[in-house]
Order: C-alpha cells, then structure tokens, then sequence
C-alpha cells in the first residue's frame, strides 16, 4: 500500500509543477537541527526542546525557539504541520484539550510558564489569542471588549472602564465604524469587523504578548489588508507571533519567519532571508509552492 | 375475501406495477436508442406505476372500511317495522346493535324476536356481498391505476418528478394526520366540557374555591354538596410542581455542567447512562417510592423538628417528582450545553477566564434559551405527572400553600373521577373532562412559551 502511494507520488511528481506528497519529503530524522537562528538576544518567550503529543500522536518534536521582544514572528507551514500546537502551548491553551501532554521549558521574560505555581488565568491575560475565525461573545460589542477587564478587576468604575473600552477599540481600528451601536450585538458584524473586535477584546486586558491563530483565514482580502496594518502598527507596543496559510502574509507582517515541517521547527530566520534565501530544501520546496 | 387478502393482492398488483411499468421503460426506450433516452431512470418508471396501482386503490378501501359499516346499518334499520322505527334513537340502537351481535355469532337466537333474526341474516348477506363487491372493485382501481400508469410511459415522460411528487404529497398526509388527530383529542375533549359547564358555570369552576364533587344521587342523601371549584387543584398542582422544580432544575442543570465541562470523558461515559436510567423507572416504582419511603421519613423528621407533616405531604410527592425529572432536565441542558461551540470557551479561556467565570459569563447566557426551553419542557411533565402524586400527595382538595400538607392536583382528581363504574352524563364525570381541558391549555401556553424563548434568542451565536 506505501509503494502503492509512492508510486503515485512519483508519478505525480513526474508532472511539473504539481504538489508533492509532503510524507516522501518529510525525511527530516528525529535528532535533526534547526537550520537558521531561533535565538535572539533580547527575547520575550522562549521555549526550548519542546514535544507535545496528542495521546500516541508526536505532533511537536524537540522545537526550540525565542520570540524577540516587539517582533512581529511569522510561524509558516503546510497543514499539520505543529504551527497552531506550537502557539497554544505559548499561553497553555493546550491545557483544556485532555489528550494534550506538553514537554519542554517555557519562558515568558525568563519565568518558567509552566512551574507549578504558575497561574494560567494570569499568564492567559498577558499572554493574549486571537482565534482563526471570528469568535465574539454572543453579548453587546461593549461588553464583549469588557469581558476580559472586567474579570481581571482592571476598572474601577464605569468611567474607566468606558475609557479602557474606547482605546481598546480604538487601538483595533474599530471604534469609528461601531461607536453608534456598542449595544448592538458583537455578532452581528461583518467578519473582518468581527475579527478586529476579538482583537480589540485581547487587548483590552494590555497583553504583552498577542498570539494570532491564522486571524485572517475567514476574511476577504479587503478584511484581510485592514487586519495587517493594524498588526504593523500594534507591533510598537505588543509581541506577536502570528501563525499563518498565506506567505504573502508573512512577508508583509513580519520580521522573522518560522518554518515548520511535521512537528519539526526546520528553519528560522529573517524573514527577507527566509523568502528569498531558504536553506533547507523544505522550506524552499514549501516557499516556492511545490506543496502545502 | 377479508381485508387482509385484498390488502396482499393490493401489493401484488403494485410490485407487479413496478415491473411491468420498468420493463415497458426499457421497451419503449428501446426504439429511440437505448435508457439513455429516458428522461428518467427505468426504476422511476416502475415506481411510478406501481404508486398509480397502490395508491387509488388503498384510498378507495379505507373510505369503504370507514364507512361501511354506518352505511349496513341504516340499510337494515330502515328495514326494520315502523314500531321499532319509532323507538328513541338509543333504545333503536340496542336493539339493532343484538342484530349485529346475532349476526357475528356472538349471541344465540333466543335472545331474539322472529323480526330481529330476519335482520341479522339480511344483514349478514349484505356484509358477504360488500365484502365480495369490495375487492373486486379495489383489485380493479389498482388494475386501472397500473394500466393509466403504464399507458402513459413515454421516453418525454418525468416520472422522476413525478415520483417524487406523489412522495412529497405522501409525506404531507402524514403530517397532517398527526395535526388532525390532535385536533380530534382537543374537540372530544372540548364538547364533554361545553356538555359540563352547561350544568356547572363556568365562573364557578374557574374561580370556585372549594372542590368536591361528589353529588347526592338521591335527594335523601346528605353525601356532598358537588362544588366544582378549580382553584384548589390548580394550587396543589402548582405547589407539587414548585417542589419538584426546585429539586430538579439545579440538581440537573449542575450536574450537566458538571458532566460537559469538568468531567473526564470516563466518568461521562459511566455517569450519563446511570442518570438516563432513572428516566426509565416507571413512574408507579417512583410512586410507591414516594408513598412508603419517602413520606414516612419526611413525616418522621418533621415530627422530630416539632412540624405537623401529613403522611401524605406535596413535599414528598414533590420531592420524588423532582427525583424523576432530573435525568430530564439534565440530558437537555447537556446537549443545550456542548452545542455552544467550543470557539467561545477558546475565546474565555483564553482571556484568562477561569473554567467557573467561563460557565457562567459566557456558556449560560449562550445556552439559556435552550435550557429555559428545556426547564418548561420538563414542567409541562411535571404538571402532567400523575401516578406518584395519586399515591403520595393524598386526595384531599385543600387549598393551601403548605407543601406539609396533603393536597391533589388536577390530574389526580381526572384519575378518581372516571376510575370505577360511572354514568356519563353526571357533572362529576363531565368534570374530568373540564379539567382535561384546562390541563391541555397550561401545558399548551407553557409549550408556546417555550418555543418563544427558544425562537427568540435562538441564533445568538453563529
């Protein structure tokens, strides 16, 4: 039945231009090296040999890798590839998933994020999600931007928080579209509106860190272009590290770029290098859309 | 021939339908080159033929079996000597209904006058023959049928949407049998009613505070007054129904929290079928439950906190009720519960809500308009239930708010009324019938209530 497949992907291979079966370019051994530089100087996160399992599934082998404080980190590769596993594991939403089972060491400003008195509500509040589809609460958009400082105890009184939720939407560029209708159910907006509320919604509670779980993959592109300049110019303030499909995407909102292969962190590095220099036939092959 | 023969011939003749009609597909394809020019597929052909045999034909032999019988009689009735013609409509139909017994065989002549036997075998003719003309005439309408069905194949022919026509009408006359049914339960009830509230006015039963309808059958009788006051039942029902409602909704409600959210998948898989066997238990092992286990304590420990407390309580009755409603209450909470997507407890969580801030600022609001649905599901049962509370809550119509005391509810009153030998025209019958009424109507407005919640806030999310 393999040769059966690999015949076929031979065949296919045959034809140019055509994807390749990534399982037959996936030879990457299990003591491999990360090709490029996952550390950097001054960094926000970092994790190091990190393997996560899904019961028997290996789906994240020995990654090791920094996020640099305001950078904006791209996290790239074909589906199932540990790009979204690896994200979770950043805020321990992992956790909620009972199969799940993390190894590795995790940092966020040199604090160990997963020690045993670590306290996941307040690492989740600065370390912030947005979700790969639009997921406000079914509640007014006032409150879906509230929610988070409201259970965090940010606001005093209504005044303050008033003033938390403006900025919030306001720093989501959303404030002018919906100020008239902040009653108005959070679902009830277009997509890319439902997005920037979500991310206005994170940010509401001043993350440090904002992890973004392909946010522009149920959008249009009009959508789309809205949510990567507001990604450049939330940059100045947070750390990002957005997981995405699209390569453009990439190119356009980060400084550096991640490729991962089968749970395997392949290769870092400048994302200028990344795109036009890849040193891992991987990581070209994936670039140059020989798969994915 | 009886029915089932012509019912076995029926579908014979509708199989053979199908063949013939898909042989005849093919044949008449055959000159314009083949199934392909069909416009449907040769099976839809043969459906097609096969629905035109069957279907005129069992139409045709439900109307003969609905009205054969009414048809008989007044064929003989009318037959009958003018004296007994001038009998009273009732007594006609005694005499007339030991035609009918005679005839059957189930009654030996000597019962009967020389005038009555002449009936019955006149009548028993009559029924052969419309049994004979019966299938004739059906096997015919099918033949037909078959016959106009088949004539008509033609390649141009859509038997297809046909088809799937006759089915969509098919299914449309199920539905509306539900609905007419229904219907029928409300009328019957209602005109018994209208029959009750002719000797019992209305204003007395609806706002009426004393219940107790036993009537003197004779005028030297002191046995009761027969007020039919309805208000005292409705407060028992009411009381016994808040008792089983405050048991059930927040043991149920929680324990599907628990089971959605908190509990490993090992523990659910135990826990849910042992809380859905509870939903199994007959509700007469639930009542002597009640009865014999639960009244005796509560009355014990009520004596030993200085409460007076009936041996039959609503409390008891309540209580025992709310045992049963749980699993209820829970199984459509659970389901309300998981069907909030997951994306929204991703979204809490991942604003560093804790499990417990997540369950209740978000999960609940997003799921109550099914679980208000499903609580006024679940009182709609209790309201109806009936067996528990005849054995544990008593019979005694008093009109109190104390769950201590023993009080009757609307269904257990229906049940004494028309248990035993009765006579159909007393107002003490009729009055079950009232009370029927009224019980359809709370659970009718509760049922509306319900899908108002539901519809209302249905698509607050998605």
């Amino acid at each position: 039945m393999d040769t059966g497949r690999q015949q076929e992907a031979a065949a296919a291979g045959a034809q140019a231009r055509e994807p390749l079966d990534i399982r037959d370019h996936g030879s990457v051994g299990d003591a491999y090296q990360t090709i490029g530089a996952p550390f950097v100087d001054d960094a926000k996160m970092s994790a190091r040999h990190v393997n996560v399992y899904y019961g028997e599934k290996h789906a994240i082998t020995d990654v090791s890798l920094d996020i640099g404080r305001n950078e904006v980190i791209a996290m790239i590769g074909p589906s199932g590839c540990g790009k979204s596993t690896f994200l979770r594991t950043l805020n321990r939403m992992n956790d909620i998933i009972p199969i799940c089972r993390v190894e590795g060491q995790f940092y966020l400003d040199g604090e160990d994020i997963y020690s045993q008195d670590q306290d996941t509500v307040l690492l989740r509040a600065r370390v912030g999600m947005v979700f790969q589809k639009p997921n406000p609460f079914p509640k007014s958009i006032y409150e879906n931007v509230a929610y988070g400082p409201r259970i965090h105890g940010l606001a005093h009184n209504k005044a303050e928080m008033d003033e938390i939720v403006e900025s919030s939407l306001r720093r989501a560029g959303l404030f002018e579209e919906v100020k008239d209708q902040l009653d108005k159910p959070g679902t009830g907006l277009s997509g890319g509106q439902q997005q920037r509320l979500c991310i206005a919604r994170a940010i509401a509670v001043s993350p440090e860190v904002i992890l973004m779980d392909e946010p522009c993959s149920a959008l249009d592109p009009i959508a789309t272009a809205r949510i990567e300049e507001l990604i450049d110019e939330l940059k100045d303030n947070y750390t990002i590290a957005i997981v995405t499909h699209s390569m453009q995407q990439a190119a356009r909102v980060s400084q550096r770029t991640a490729y991962f292969h089968l749970g395997k962190l392949i290769e870092v590095g400048d994302t200028k290098q990344i795109f036009t220099m890849p040193e891992h036939e991987l990581t070209e092959n994936y670039i140059t859309g020989r798969f994915g | 021939m009886d029915t089932i023969t012509v019912l076995l011939v029926l579908l014979a003749l509708s199989v053979a339908g199908f063949f013939l009609g898909r042989r005849r597909s093919h044949a008449v394809a055959a000159g314009e080159g083949g199934a392909r020019a069909l416009h449907s597929l040769p099976k839809h052909y043969g459906y097609m033929a096969a629905l035109w045999a069957l279907l005129p034909a069992l139409g045709l032999l439900v109307l003969w079996a609905v009205f054969e019988s009414s048809i008989l009689a007044n064929v003989v009735i009318g037959e009958l000597p003018d004296q007994v013609q001038q009998l009273p409509e009732s007594e006609r139909g005694l005499y007339f209904n030991q035609v009918v017994s005679y005839a059957r065989g189930a009654i030996d002549a000597a019962q009967l006058d020389h005038v009555q036997v002449t009936a019955a075998e006149h009548y028993r003719q009559l029924l052969a023959s419309s049994a004979r003309f019966k299938a004739l005439l059906v096997s015919l309408v099918a033949v037909v049928g078959g016959l106009l069905a088949l004539r008509r194949i033609a390649p141009k022919l859509r038997a297809r949407n046909h088809v799937e026509n006759i089915f969509k009408w098919m299914l449309f006359a199920c539905s509306f049998l539900a609905v007419l049914t229904t219907l029928g339960i409300v009328l019957s009830v209602l005109f018994e009613a209208l029959r009750f509230f002719q000797k019992v006015p209305v204003s007395d039963f609806l706002f009426g505070l004393e219940w107790s309808p036993q009537m003197a059958i004779r005028p030297d009788q002191v046995a009761a007054s027969g007020s039919f006051g309805f208000v005292p039942l409705l407060v028992g029902t009411l009381l016994i129904s808040t008792v089983a409602m405050l048991i059930a909704v927040p043991v149920g409600l929680m324990s599907a929290i628990y089971l959605s959210e908190y509990a490993t998948r090992r523990f659910r898989s135990v826990t849910k079928p042992v809380l859905e066997i509870l939903a199994g238990v007959p509700t007469v092992v639930y009542g002597f439950f009640a009865a014999l286990t639960v009244a005796p304590f509560i009355r014990e420990l009520g004596e030993s906190l200085g409460l007076t407390v009936a041996s039959e309580s609503a409390l008891a009755a309540g209580l025992v009720m709310g045992i049963m409603i749980i699993p209820f209450v829970m199984s459509l909470s659970d389901d309300i519960i998981n069907a909030v997507p997951d994306s929204m407890r991703e979204a809490s969580l991942g604003m560093g809500a804790t499990m417990n801030e997540t369950i209740r600022k978000v999960l609940l609001p997003a799921a109550l308009p099914g679980i208000v649905g499903g609580v006024l599901l679940a009182v709609s049962r209790a309201i109806g239930e009936t067996m528990i509370v005849v054995m544990a809550a008593g019979l005694s119509a008093r009109l109190t708010i104390n769950p201590l005391e023993a009080v009757t509810t609307i269904t257990v009153q229906i049940v004494t009324l028309l248990v035993g030998d009765q006579e159909f025209d007393s107002p003490k019958t009729l009055a079950a019938f009232a009370l029927g009424l009224v019980l359809f109507f709370v659970t009718l407005l509760l049922n509306v209530v319900a899908l108002y919640v539901v519809r209302k806030y249905r698509e607050q999310y998605e």
